[in-house]
């Protein structure tokens, strides 16, 4: 017992040494944990309360997320405000996935209520495929209001299906603008690569210009996104939406063309090639500018199929092509005016001067021949003009020589773009000289060619448009004119630009500053010219007297052209065959530019038919039909003016 | 043999429940039902699988806790070998027949709930090795054979828990093991040369590890080497948990959770919910509740008798205090991940059960602090 007392004693005792052990031990791990604990919240302090702000951010990057809607391109209007290039709302179905029960048998439903294709089909299951489940699948991107309504009737059988109503681009006349505005599509990467603003505003569905002013003035029309934000999930799932943003509008445009001219030069080339261009006289506004044949631009907007691009293309009156900007053409005799008035300015002819036409030219064994077999007799300039004598052209151009007659058309403003900064596609055309074609051929300038040039013919090449301003500064008294097709900020009224050139300077809206843009020596040259135009359209034997408007209201001054296409044989001058019995490639082009009234002369005009035949018979009976419609709306587009001025 | 203590201790039913310790009861409760609203709010506000089943499991657990606290500290004592070796059992059980998820195999079927020994095994070395240096002489321990068994007794659970593989848990398992060491007597020049071996051979130990553990590692040093894969957890861990601020964004309303940004939220990252919603205030007030447990478990410790009952308490205390230290330290970034829960608050059946067992042993030294065992 006592034994066994010491025992428990000496073990008690050793408890007791191992306790103190064990207590001293604690203090160091308690004061050990003391001091880790403390490190735990100083670095709760330092995310929570020191660096809250930065993963306050983080956390917000997180979980919102934006979403940006296409922008809605501003709309494009004509000189009285007409939409010209506008906004539709779409009807669109979307699928959404993973609200579908059955799939499959959601796709039959739809291809019987819509009449989808096989190969649709399989391109929305190849969507769904590629998609997450939340994304919805774009079935049709412009149903008709009847199809939407049926979809919205069946729409209790059909789950997973939303139908959308959307904002599109459209074009309201159609095929009438196509030329000057081309069209919008969906970019391709290089387009969005290359414009920084499409860059920024891209989302799956916009469109952006892609010809025209619709391409040139994009970031203008583009407008900015309307932004949703939306609380995500981690697997980017939205949950509910934040805010709606709205974007704003591109900027609406103001064109200076006129819809319903531009409509009725539609009906005049109507299934021909060929083109019109109309020009305020003054202003250098653009009242009309029509290639035919046009097409629909609105087929472009959802994806043109493959039937209606290979109809377009494969059209041989070359729909794609605009032929004001574009298309170079001899201007044949519609370049005598200039002539004219070079060989008036160098002084070396004047009205007095005459030349004996036989029907033929010789000059150094080659033979030159008048459109006329038979010969004009002698002709002064009026007449030589008024009945479009080839032969005094020849011999004046022979007298004036290239070189001179090179610096007047270039002054009125021939082998130059006219609207360059607006259309990539303008052409600049060619007008000869002896240095030109030393530089470019090698070879030294021949006398005939002189004679040719002088007829329009040979190296010469314009476009439409660029006759069209010859003859308006030929009109407004031998004025520079600066054309234009939109309405700028700073418009400059018809009168101020009249006073302006009248007083020998011209107003030019974009300097600021007044310019000497006087393109003569002498005004009566001028003069000369204009009266030999007008006799041309309103004396008789001119070669658009029948053409002729008497009213002095509507009366104009023009000159015809005829551009040959193909070198004519000896055989078929002789022949001298009737239209149709030419195969229609080899047929000449038909020309003719006017201006008009007559007296206080406003609008100029140049038409060309392609393959038309004579300018007398296929060019100026449009012109007759034009003037009606463009003096009579000369009134309501005075009126218009001043409504709105847009900055762009 | 409990009837038998009962008699011996001459400790009735009523004065038990009188001697439990209820500052470590209500902070343990308290903590419970932290707990099972920060699981509604990973469950984005709804009563849905892991609200459920967490509250479930703290229904069972929490008066586990209580009968475990009504055996006589001896009990636990004399089976503490018993324990150890059920567990180690448990563990070869597991590395041939457990179940396999996410790469490792680390858990078993027991009908009603996945026990995961690995977690036991925190709680029975700190009883094994508790009552090992309760009964070796004080001379003895700096001895050659003592430190020797001790290290196996150690190693065997450790190298089982790493090749299951889960890194963590062997990691704290041979932590808690080795505070005992500490708390027992073991020469602190030991523990001191061990710690520069360990460090020479930090490098080659590394050179050892799996690749996705390497991983684990670069990523902690740079988070932002692969934001989206490998530094995903923890970026977004860092995140909300500095997002919540002061005051937090409120119950409910952490976004980083609610919407998925969080992962293992249930699990290891529980804190980082709990932070995002309640912020640096609420972080701080767990942490202090934490402090209290940790606190009165020593304190229970200290006045115990028996020293098998202060070392238990001692190191099971260290054993939470770590088990916050690395769980925390994860998810602020300070630590590379490893896989370790946090108690109580975590959802896990077996870390719950373990706990639970846990301060059921405290408590019962509470009751019995003044049972002297031979």
């Amino acid at each position: 017992m006592k034994e066994f007392h010491i025992k428990q004693m000496i073990k008690s005792n050793s408890g007791i040494r191992k306790t103190d052990v064990i207590n001293r031990r604690m203090f160091i791990i308690g004061a050990a944990k003391l001091v880790v604990f403390t490190g735990i919240i100083a670095r709760l302090f330092s995310l929570q309360i020191n660096e809250n702000k930065k993963y306050l951010t983080l956390s917000d990057k997180n979980r919102i997320r934006e979403w940006k809607l296409p922008p809605i391109r501003g709309n494009i209007v004509d000189y009285f405000g007409n939409v010209i290039a506008g906004n539709l709302k779409v009807y669109q179905l979307h699928i959404i996935p993973e609200q579908v029960e059955n799939f499959n048998y959601l796709l039959v439903r739809l291809k019987n209520l819509l009449n989808l294709s096989e190969n649709k089909i399989a391109r929305i299951n190849k969507l769904k495929a590629e998609l997450k489940p939340w994304d919805s699948i774009i079935v049709s991107e412009n149903l008709t209001w009847s199809q939407f309504v049926k979809i919205n009737n069946y729409l209790y059988d059909l789950v997973g299906v939303k139908p959308v109503m959307t904002i599109s681009r459209n074009y309201p006349f159609n095929d009438v603008y196509t030329h000057v505005l081309g069209y919008v599509s969906q970019p391709n990467e290089q387009e969005i690569l290359n414009n920084q603003i499409i860059q920024e505003r891209f989302v799956p569905g916009i469109k952006i210009g892609k010809l025209g002013l619709e391409k040139k003035l994009e970031n203008h029309l583009i407008g900015t996104n309307a932004i949703q934000r939306y609380e995500v999930n981690a697997y980017g799932k939205r949950i509910n939406q934040l805010e709606h943003q709205k974007g704003i509008q591109g900027s609406k445009i103001r064109l200076t063309v006129d819809t319903e001219i531009q409509k009725a030069c539609r009906e005049l080339l109507n299934e021909k090639a060929g083109s019109i261009s109309v020009m305020d006289v003054y202003t250098g506004d653009i009242i009309a500018m029509y290639s035919s044949p046009s097409y629909d631009p609105n087929l472009f907007l959802f994806g043109i199929s493959q039937d209606e691009w290979q109809l377009i293309r494969n059209n041989p009156l070359k729909p794609l092509i605009n032929k004001t900007l574009s298309g170079l053409y001899s201007p044949g005799s519609t370049i005598k005016p200039i002539v004219a008035l070079s060989a008036l300015e160098n002084n070396v002819i004047d009205t007095k001067f005459k030349v004996k036409c036989t029907g033929k030219m010789e000059l150094y064994g080659q033979t030159f021949h008048c459109w006329k077999e038979k010969g004009h007799g002698w002709v002064s300039l009026k007449n030589a003009m008024k009945q479009s004598c080839d032969t005094y052209f020849y011999e004046v151009s022979r007298l004036l020589g290239v070189d001179r007659l090179y610096i007047t058309a270039k002054k009125f403003g021939l082998g130059k773009k006219v609207l360059g900064e607006y259309f990539d596609n303008e052409k600049k055309g060619l007008f000869p000289n002896t240095k030109w074609k030393k530089n470019n051929l090698g070879r030294g300038w021949v006398l005939g060619e002189t004679l040719i040039t002088g007829i329009g013919q040979g190296y010469i090449q314009s476009t439409p448009l660029q006759l069209c301003m010859m003859t308006a500064q030929i009109a407004n008294g031998g004025y520079a004119i600066k054309p234009k097709i939109i309405v700028d900020s700073n418009p400059i009224s018809y009168e101020d630009a009249k006073q302006s050139m009248e007083s020998g300077l011209l107003f030019d809206s974009n300097s600021d500053s007044l310019l000497d843009k006087k393109l003569f020596k002498n005004k009566k040259n001028i003069k000369i010219v204009q009266e030999a135009m007008f006799a041309s359209t309103n004396e008789r034997f001119g070669t658009s007297y029948k053409s002729r408007i008497d009213d002095t209201k509507y009366q104009f001054a023009g000159k015809t052209g005829t551009a040959q296409v193909k070198k004519i044989s000896k055989r078929e001058r002789e022949l001298d065959l009737e239209l149709e019995q030419i195969p229609y490639k080899d047929r000449d082009h038909a020309l003719y530019v006017a201006y008009g009234p007559y007296i206080n002369p406003r609008y100029a005009l140049s038409i060309i038919v392609e393959h038309g035949g004579s300018g007398s018979k296929a060019a100026a009976p449009i012109a007759k039909k034009l003037f009606k419609l463009i003096i009579d709306r000369h009134e309501l587009r005075n009126k218009q003016s001043n409504f709105e001025r847009i900055t762009i | 043999m409990f009837q038998h203590d009962r008699l011996n201790s001459e400790i009735t039913l009523l004065q038990k429940i009188k001697n439990l310790d209820y500052m470590l009861l209500i902070s343990v409760t308290l903590l419970s039902v932290i707990s099972v609203f920060v699981m509604y709010s990973t469950d984005g506000g709804e009563i849905l699988f892991h609200t459920k089943n967490h509250f479930l499991k703290l229904a069972v657990f929490f008066p586990l806790m209580i009968f475990v606290a009504f055996f006589n500290i001896k009990f636990w004592h004399n089976f503490s070998y018993i324990i150890y070796f059920i567990v180690i059992l448990l563990l070869i059980y597991v590395s041939f027949f457990g179940i396999k998820a996410s790469g490792s195999q680390r858990w078993m079927d027991v009908y009603f709930f996945v026990l995961q020994p690995s977690e036991l095994m925190k709680i029975a070395i700190i009883m094994c090795l508790a009552k090992y240096y309760h009964r070796l002489k004080v001379e003895s321990v700096n001895s050659f054979t003592s430190i020797t068994i001790v290290l196996s007794v150690i190693l065997i659970p450790t190298i089982f828990v790493v090749s299951q593989p889960d890194l963590g848990t062997s990691i704290l398992i041979a932590l808690s093991g080795l505070i005992i060491l500490w708390l027992g007597g073991v020469k602190i020049k030991y523990f001191i040369y061990s710690f520069i071996t360990f460090l020479i051979s930090l490098p080659f130990i590394i050179s050892f590890l799996k690749p996705y553990q390497k991983l684990r590692i670069l990523t902690f040093l740079d988070p932002d080497r692969d934001p989206l894969g490998a530094g995903y957890q923890i970026i977004q861990s860092k995140i909300a948990i500095g997002s919540g601020g002061l005051d937090g964004k409120g119950f409910l309303k952490g976004t980083q959770s609610y919407l998925d940004f969080l992962p293992e939220k249930h699990t290891d990252f529980i804190f980082t919910l709990f932070s995002e919603e309640f912020g640096f205030i609420g972080s701080v007030g767990l942490l202090i509740l934490y402090s209290i447990i940790i606190f009165r478990i020593i304190r229970i410790g200290s006045i115990s008798r028996s020293n098998f009952a202060r070392l238990f308490c001692f190191g099971y205390a260290f054993a939470i205090f770590i088990y916050i230290v690395v769980n925390l330290s994860m998810v602020l970034g300070l630590l590379p991940i490893v896989g370790s829960p946090l108690p109580i608050m975590s959802y896990g059946g077996s870390s719950m059960l373990a706990t639970m067992i846990g301060f059921g042993i405290v408590l019962s030294a509470k009751i019995n602090h003044k049972q002297i065992i031979a």
